[in-house]
């Protein structure tokens, strides 16, 4: 015999709300990273009409999540639940913010000649995107071992991004008249790094959800 | 000062039911502790074991060792000893009718042979003092009846009478679940107040109060212990999977 | 308008027009039921008046007559004097009076100390156990047994024994009778006190007699007085027990072992026998023990209620 009905389908609501608002950061993130290979500003529009809907449903969320905290008088996994729910709807819309950003760039980057340069951001980005995937997975599913493997994918990120780092500044150094593009693209890396870092909040924040254990600010300083 | 209460295999029965199933904890010194569970857990019968009030129902019996402090409270001395170290405050409130405010407060003493005119005006200013209630009724004291005053007030009124015996164990069972949120508010406020000088054992079935007012809360199903923890921890993340279902209210 | 609300909730733009009477919206067949429910609640109130009436009458009724027969020959005399020799006029009863009040004091002295304590023992101790359930039923057997027969045994018992007839062994008989009402009430008032205070009491550690002392029996104390009283009144009007025990005495005695005057015996002398001068004695005296009890259940009541504080039940 079920109990507690309705806190369950508000719940279930404040799950799907979370996941709509988890498509819609990922999506900003994939048309960002496209306008970046095709240098096509049109998209780049498209990134920033459509951030005013990811904070409109950000605020949806959190005042949901403010009414079941005060309604429901939540305990224990339930408590957990929707603390966590409130931080990955943070995290969520800075991956908003993120991509934004990197559109941001893009259109700097449209003043100036498209040249080729040593730093695969494509990849980058869709290994952050995959951590994000990965995290709301395990968030999906409960599931805070998946939600662990996010936590060591973070490391080959921000290796990447260091390389790039790296790579940019020698590039800089030897042909000075390609410093806007290549500080676009450092940008451009550094905020698909913070991706990489919002995707490992959200696999800390699941594991407290599931495991009641803060793991919060383990990892080494990068 | 309060004393610490450890619990070591304790059982008891109502007539065949036996409605306690080896339970063992320690209740730690001049803290709150409370105990959840759902109703006939065994809860109100474990309490009534600590101050030996179990024993007033002639088919009722416990087996096991509670000691408080460095006494064995049923093999080292009389109920009457332990109940004047332990002061019960009972679901309802209870005054005594015929008797005014005053004699209310002092009658754990009076009953029990006390004469002295001042002391005893002394132990029932201090005692409605500590029960918060003491500006509300000082001028009454003696010509109202004890069951003239509002309910939030008589309860007040009966810890006041408990706390007059000057007792180290203080036994709420369920003090606030026939109170208003004002009185139940004032009530905890009270046990706050209280914890440092005595020790509190709070049973409630509100687990919004167990959680505001115990450092500790154990949780008794069917007879048993469940699980006894810090009151964050039962609330936040419990060990017991049947714990977690009581306080997220999925006990179907 | 026999508009029927319930299949036609929504009146129409005319009867929304009209002034909403009560009427308006009942049928004639609520009203008739309305009516009649109307004519049955005042009927039976009457009844309930009528029987009080019929209860209190038989009371009002003999009081008066009492007064009226036996008023005249209240006067000082009657109650200083003992009675006049026969055929001679005056004289009084002074010592019935004075005889009765003794007896009935010996007889309370003893009756309801005991039957306190049965009914407390019943109540708080006894619980389920057989011993009780024997105490009852000889408490319900006594209760019935016939006034005349008490007095008997009491004559077996003491009279015979001592050889003589006293005041003690009518005080025994009439104690007797006292016991089994005053045991019953004791008991059904103890269990009117709520467990809750019994509890809270045990629970400040105060001993379980004193407990039964100073909150049981304190709490119950108004009624438990209520069935002293009851008892008290029952046998001050007793005259059979008071035959072959205290069997009358024509002199002034206030020796406990010896027979004594009582009200009652005098009135059935004085009535049965053949001389108007002790008939109209035994009127006067009727009322004057009737007065007595009256008075005596008053003062009682008042004297209970005085230690009663604000709010108390």
């Amino acid at each position: 015999m079920a109990t507690r009905i309705k806190f369950q389908l508000n719940l279930d609501e404040l799950k799907e709300r979370l996941l709509m608002m988890a498509g819609m950061a990922e999506q900003a993130i994939q048309r960002s990273i496209e306008a970046y290979r095709t240098r096509d500003l049109s998209i780049c529009e498209l990134v920033f009409r459509s951030e005013p809907a990811i904070n409109r449903l950000e605020r949806e969320i959190d005042q949901l999540a403010l009414d079941l905290l005060a309604m429901e008088q939540p305990m224990a996994i339930d408590l957990r639940f929707i603390l966590s729910v409130i931080r990955i709807n943070a995290d969520l819309e800075r991956v908003g913010d993120q991509a934004v950003n990197i559109a941001v760039r893009v259109r700097e980057m449209g003043a100036f000649a498209n040249i080729d340069l040593p730093v695969d951001i494509p990849r980058l980005a869709s290994l952050s995107s995959a951590m994000v995937r990965k995290a709301l997975q395990g968030f999906i599913e409960a599931n805070a071992e998946l939600a662990q493997s996010v936590l060591a994918m973070d490391d080959q990120v921000d290796e990447m991004n260091d390389a790039a780092f790296t790579a940019l500044s020698s590039l800089i150094r030897e042909k000075p008249e390609l410093t806007p593009q290549c500080l676009n693209a450092l940008i451009i890396a550094r905020n698909l790094e913070r991706v990489g870092d919002h995707a490992t909040n959200i696999a800390e924040d699941v594991i407290f959800w599931v495991r009641g254990a803060d793991v919060r600010h383990k990892s080494s300083v990068a | 000062m309060g004393v610490g209460i450890d619990v070591e295999h304790l059982n008891a029965w109502y007539g065949s039911t036996h409605t306690l199933q080896d339970i063992n904890l320690n209740i730690p010194a001049n803290h709150a502790t409370a105990l959840i569970g759902p109703s006939g857990c065994g809860k109100s019968t474990f309490v009534r074991c600590l101050n030996r009030m179990h024993e007033t129902n002639p088919i009722a019996r416990a087996t096991g060792v509670v000691k408080m402090g460095e006494v064995d409270i049923y093999m080292d001395a009389s109920p009457v000893e332990i109940r004047r170290r332990v002061g019960m405050v009972f679901q309802r409130p209870n005054p005594f009718p015929t008797m005014s405010i005053y004699d209310n407060v002092a009658s754990g003493l009076k009953l029990n042979g006390f004469r002295n005119k001042a002391i005893l005006d002394e132990t029932v200013e201090r005692s409605l003092k500590a029960a918060a209630l003491w500006e509300e009724v000082k001028d009454d004291l003696k010509k109202k009846s004890g069951a003239s005053l509002s309910g939030g007030q008589q309860q007040r009124m009966c810890i006041a009478r408990a706390l007059a015996v000057d007792p180290e164990v203080l036994l709420m069972d369920e003090p606030a679940s026939a109170l208003d949120p004002v009185s139940t508010s004032k009530i905890e406020d009270l046990i706050f107040q209280l914890k440092s000088q005595y020790t509190i054992v709070i049973v409630t079935h509100n687990m919004q109060q167990a959680a505001r007012v115990a450092e500790n809360t154990g949780f008794f199903l069917n007879g048993k212990m469940v699980e006894f923890s810090s009151t964050d921890m039962i609330f936040t993340n419990p060990k017991d999977k049947r714990t977690e279902d009581y306080i997220t209210g999925r006990f179907g | 308008m026999s508009v029927n609300p319930i299949q036609n909730p929504i009146p129409s733009a005319e009867d929304q027009g009209q002034l909403r009477t009560p009427m308006n919206f009942q049928t004639r067949r609520m009203r008739a039921n309305s009516m009649r429910r109307y004519v049955v609640n005042n009927l039976v109130t009457g009844l309930a008046m009528l029987s009080t009436v019929l209860v209190v009458a038989p009371l009002v009724a003999i009081l008066v007559y009492l007064i009226y027969k036996g008023a005249s020959s209240l006067n000082l005399a009657f109650f200083t004097q003992i009675p006049a020799p026969v055929g001679e006029v005056g004289g009084g009863m002074a010592n019935s009076i004075v005889g009765s009040a003794i007896v009935l004091a010996l007889a309370s002295s003893m009756g309801i100390p005991v039957g306190i304590a049965a009914g407390v023992y019943l109540a708080e101790y006894g619980r389920g156990k057989a011993l009780a359930m024997a105490i009852r039923f000889t408490a319900d057997v006594l209760n019935g047994i016939p006034s005349i027969v008490m007095g008997i045994a009491a004559y077996s018992l003491i009279v015979m024994r001592q050889m003589h007839f006293s005041a003690f062994s009518g005080g025994v008989a009439l104690a007797i009778m006292m016991v089994p009402t005053i045991t019953r009430t004791t008991e059904e008032m103890l269990a009117t006190v709520p467990h809750s205070i019994r509890e809270a009491a045990l629970g400040l550690g105060v001993p379980k007699w004193r407990t039964v002392i100073s909150v049981s029996l304190r709490t119950a104390s108004p009624g438990i007085i209520t069935g002293c009283m009851l008892a008290f009144a029952r046998v001050a009007g007793e005259t059979a027990p008071l035959l072959f025990t205290a069997f009358g005495n024509q002199f002034w005695s206030f020796k406990l072992n010896e027979p004594i005057a009582a009200l009652p015996l005098q009135i059935y002398v004085y009535a049965i026998s053949p001389y108007d001068e002790w008939h109209r004695l035994a009127w006067a005296g009727a009322l004057v023990l009737i007065v007595m009890i009256m008075v005596s259940v008053t003062l009682v009541r008042i004297y209970a209620g005085r230690g009663v504080l604000k709010g108390a039940s």
